[in-house]
């Protein structure tokens, strides 16, 4: 019996544990000072860009284009499938932990098509809690301790404390500006071939790609692929491929899987997301795809972890995707429509952003958009923290405007921080009253004094 | 409704076994450097891999792998589809170290331990049958004090405590948590106690968490279970509670591996827990009727296996019981030499011939221990009552062949 007074007052929870309190507030730990401290795999990766700023953003009144967070609709279908899915009694037990059945057929169906060559549904996919779960699996499965993994900036910025927490290396290549700064698109923004090979060394073991990218909003060309194809054949290394966004692409921009270029299916994990596909971030489905024996260490890793995913969850979603499988050709399925929903939304957005004098760069995917801030020449010398100066600026732009957005600087290694912080990221997955909302302030910008 | 659904597990995995051997990369090359961290080292076999596959394929009755095939209660279903229907569509929207291990003990505490490059120190809960020849408790299984403190070094860092335990279905008692609350304060070791049977304990024993203890509170982490509090194992919500000091620590990994866990099943298991505080200790409270059904589906399967001959350990408290087999052992010889343990051979004989499946109890020891105890299997009796009365066919059947051959 649970050790508890039986009053308790509905709206706060307050339980009142009489018999509880008494040993636990007075109990005093022995007279030994308490050794049990972090252990070192943790050491350094408790700060959070996102513990700071969605706290900051959580003011109902502010305009939050901050956090990648859709606030639209999820397809009812999907809605209505999870409703009728919990209802069946076997679907709320345990399933399949390496991935339930009926989702990993419909994902090696899908991705049998996109790639053009087969794809065992039970040796070649995890289902994962995410693809934060998915990156997890395979940084545990495959990194060892002293590895070096190559990270391109600006990252989704788990990368970083995920290969150090595996006891690896990173190593950091900067996407670089093509034009001198003078940046339209996000199609300026590339890799120096050169600078790339100089990084990889006998101890890569990996290199992290993300293609659409967060947060630039890059669709990695043929060519571009190619060049890093090249480099971990010869260097014998894995390619990491977080695909999350393959979907959200763009007029005259195709997205293209490294794992489909000759000699690198055997060394790529890719990695994709319900959370992006069907805009339900919130049900926590990824997948890993890949050769079996690559695959088979990151279901060691999943088994010995978490073991499982939701059984509802991912019966909903095995029936989300037979619908639109059975669609693939047809413009309306949804992983055509989102793209072309966004696209309107990223025009807009870009639009309202030049017409308040900031610089934005548009994304050929994504739902992200960063934005050169520097041309409003907003004077934070005064705000005498040492933080990066995008940081200041969101802070004030938060404070000032009502209106959030993440510094990108968050996306950047210590070196590299200089160079990204006259950009700040918007999230432009928004209904259109979260953007109507942001029009008014960004049309009101400069009326006001900042 | 479902019928365009995917296979079902079964159906799916008798359609692979009967094309196996296809392999999508077969003539494609490897990486010619090691690919697997060695962190996964001796961590790959997994039982569960193993016997649901079988059960999946073999088994009528599945009274193997532990999940009710009962239906979860309605309220906590009905505030799903609440969460759901309920417009708020933001709710898919963003959720050399030693380690105490007691035995038997789930699974997955070993190779979670050795993902984490500590080694795991084992001690055995011993049985004292009792003298009358009546049928043992899962009380009759128990530390030796001295034992148990001989395993605490400087080295020690935790203990990992199950109570109610998993598989033996033992309670552990004040005394007995006592003793190692007594150890873990005297060498400053945290505890990491699971407790996700919590509710399920039978009659009219108690529950007791170990951090109430005296010094406790500060170096417990207790685990609890949506899944086993409200009979929802797919949903897979799990919580950690403990002192912030702890906590943090906690959360940190966590930020950094899955981040967050499905938002609408965490919603939908606040909305149960509402209604449970609401009647706590009330007749109609999930956690009173559960138990009280679960208690007469244990005397019923405990009924069942002892009239056959079977040898049940009566639990005080999960959904699972221990059984001894021994009268039965006629008919899967011995294999004198074998690397696998009797039990294990004993289960998979019991699933492929007499449909009926259960999990060896040599899965819950260590490699070392595996042989300890080989005449025990363990049975979930979370099922329905057609699942229970089609075991019990089953046992009937066999004993008959078994006196009339």
């Amino acid at each position: 019996m649970f050790l508890a007074s039986r009053n308790f007052c509905c709206c706060g929870f307050k339980l009142r544990t009489d018999l509880l309190s008494r040993s636990i507030k007075h109990s005093t730990s022995a007279t030994m000072p308490f050794r049990h401290k972090n252990t070192r795999r943790i050491e350094g990766l408790d700060s959070n860009v996102w513990v700071e700023f969605t706290k900051v953003a959580a003011d109902p009144s502010i305009v939050n284009l901050g956090q990648g967070l859709p606030d639209i609709s999820p397809p009812s279908y999907v809605k209505e499938e999870l409703a009728k899915v919990a209802a069946v009694d076997r679907l709320n037990q345990y399933t399949r932990g390496f991935g339930h059945p009926s989702l990993v057929k419909a994902l090696s169906q899908v991705y049998e098509k996109v790639c053009g060559r087969k794809i065992d549904p039970l040796t070649d996919i995890l289902v994962t809690v995410g693809a934060y779960g998915s990156l997890f699996s395979t940084i545990q499965a495959l990194i060892e301790e002293g590895d070096e993994v190559i990270i391109i900036e600006p990252f989704y910025d788990c990368y970083e404390p995920m290969v150090k927490m595996a006891g690896a290396k990173p190593v950091f290549i900067p996407l670089r500006c093509k034009n001198n700064g003078n940046s339209a698109s996000s199609a300026d923004w590339v890799l120096d071939p050169a600078e790339l090979a100089n990084k990889f060394n006998s101890k890569t073991k990996a290199i992290i790609l993300n293609t659409p990218h967060n947060p630039i909003g890059k669709v990695f060309t043929l060519e571009e692929l190619q060049v890093i194809a090249d480099l971990c054949i010869k260097h014998d290394t894995l390619c990491i491929s977080d695909e999350v966004y393959e979907w959200l692409v763009y007029k005259g921009n195709k997205h293209i899987k490294i794992a489909t270029l000759p000699g690198m299916w055997e060394r790529t994990v890719t990695i994709g997301s319900a959370g992006k596909t069907y805009s339900v971030t919130g049900w926590k489905l990824g997948w890993s795809i890949g050769p079996e024996y690559l695959i088979k260490h990151l279901q060691v890793v999943h088994q010995n972890t978490l073991y499982t995913c939701p059984t509802p969850l991912q019966e909903a979603l095995a029936q989300a995707f037979w619908v639109d499988y059975k669609r693939m050709d047809d413009p309306d399925c949804y992983f055509y429509s989102l793209s072309r929903e966004l696209e309107s939304k990223r025009d807009r957005m870009a639009q309202l952003l030049k017409e308040a004098g900031l610089k934005p760069v548009i994304p050929d995917g994504g739902y992200f958009m960063i934005v050169d801030v520097s041309t409003l020449n907003v004077d934070l010398s005064d705000v005498d923290e040492k933080q990066p100066y995008d940081y200041k600026f969101v802070k004030w732009m938060i404070a000032s405007k009502k209106l959030s957005a993440i510094p990108l600087s968050a996306f950047c290694g210590l070196e590299t921080k200089k160079q990204f912080e006259k950009y700040i990221r918007f999230c432009f997955i928004k209904k259109d009253s979260t953007l109507d909302a942001a029009e008014v302030i960004l049309k009101n910008w400069n009326k006001q004094t900042g | 409704m479902l019928r365009r659904a995917g296979p079902s597990l079964r159906h799916f995995l008798l359609e692979r076994n009967s094309s196996a051997g296809h392999s999508s990369c077969s003539r494609e090359a490897k990486m010619s450097r090691p690919v697997r961290a060695r962190r996964l080292e001796g961590i790959d076999k997994n039982i569960w891999v193993e016997f649901v596959n079988l059960a999946a394929t073999y088994s009528k009755v599945n009274l193997g792998q532990g999940f009710p095939d009962f239906p979860a209660p309605d309220f906590l279903t009905e505030a799903l589809t609440r969460a759901l229907g309920g417009g708020n569509h933001m709710l898919h929207q963003y959720t050399r170290a030693f380690v105490i291990i007691i035995e038997p003990f789930f699974d997955c505490y070993e190779p979670m331990v050795k993902m984490a490059g500590g080694t795991p120190v084992f001690v055995p809960l011993r049985p004292n049958p009792p003298k009358d020849g009546k049928l043992m408790s899962s009380a009759d299984w128990q530390l030796d004090p001295a034992e148990l403190a001989s395993k605490f070094s400087e080295r020690t860092k935790a203990i990992v405590l199950n109570s109610p335990n998993n598989p033996l279905g033992k309670v552990f008692s004040r005394e007995e948590l006592g003793l190692i609350a007594e150890l873990c304060v005297k060498h400053d070791v945290l505890c990491i106690s699971d407790e996700v049977y919590e509710w399920l304990v039978y009659d009219g024993k108690q529950h007791i968490r170990i951090a109430s203890l005296q010094g406790m509170w500060d170096r417990t982490v207790i685990i609890g279970s949506a899944g086993k509090t409200f009979s929802a194992t797919g949903w897979k919500v799990g919580w950690a509670v403990g002192p912030d000091r702890l906590l943090q620590h906690l959360r940190t990994v966590h930020q950094n591996s899955v981040y967050h866990c499905a938002t609408i099943a965490q919603e939908a298991v606040a909305q149960g827990f509402q209604r449970e505080l609401m009647l706590y200790g009330k007749p109609e409270s999930y956690f009173v009727q559960l138990p009280k059904e679960l208690q007469q589906k244990r005397d019923w399967l405990v009924q069942s296996l002892d009239g056959v001959g079977m040898k049940p350990i009566i639990p005080e408290g999960t959904y699972f019981l221990v059984a001894d087999i021994s009268p039965f052992k006629s008919d899967v010889p011995d294999v004198p030499n074998s690397d696998e343990p009797y039990d294990s051979r004993f289960a998979k004989w019991m699933v492929k011939n007499k449909g009926l499946a259960a999990i060896p109890l040599s899965a819950f020891y260590s490699e070392a221990h595996k042989n300890n105890y080989t005449n025990f299997i363990r049975f979930c009796f979370a099922k329905e009552e057609a699942t229970l009365k089609a075991a019990s066919d089953i046992l009937q059947k066999w004993k008959q062949k078994k006196t009339s051959s």
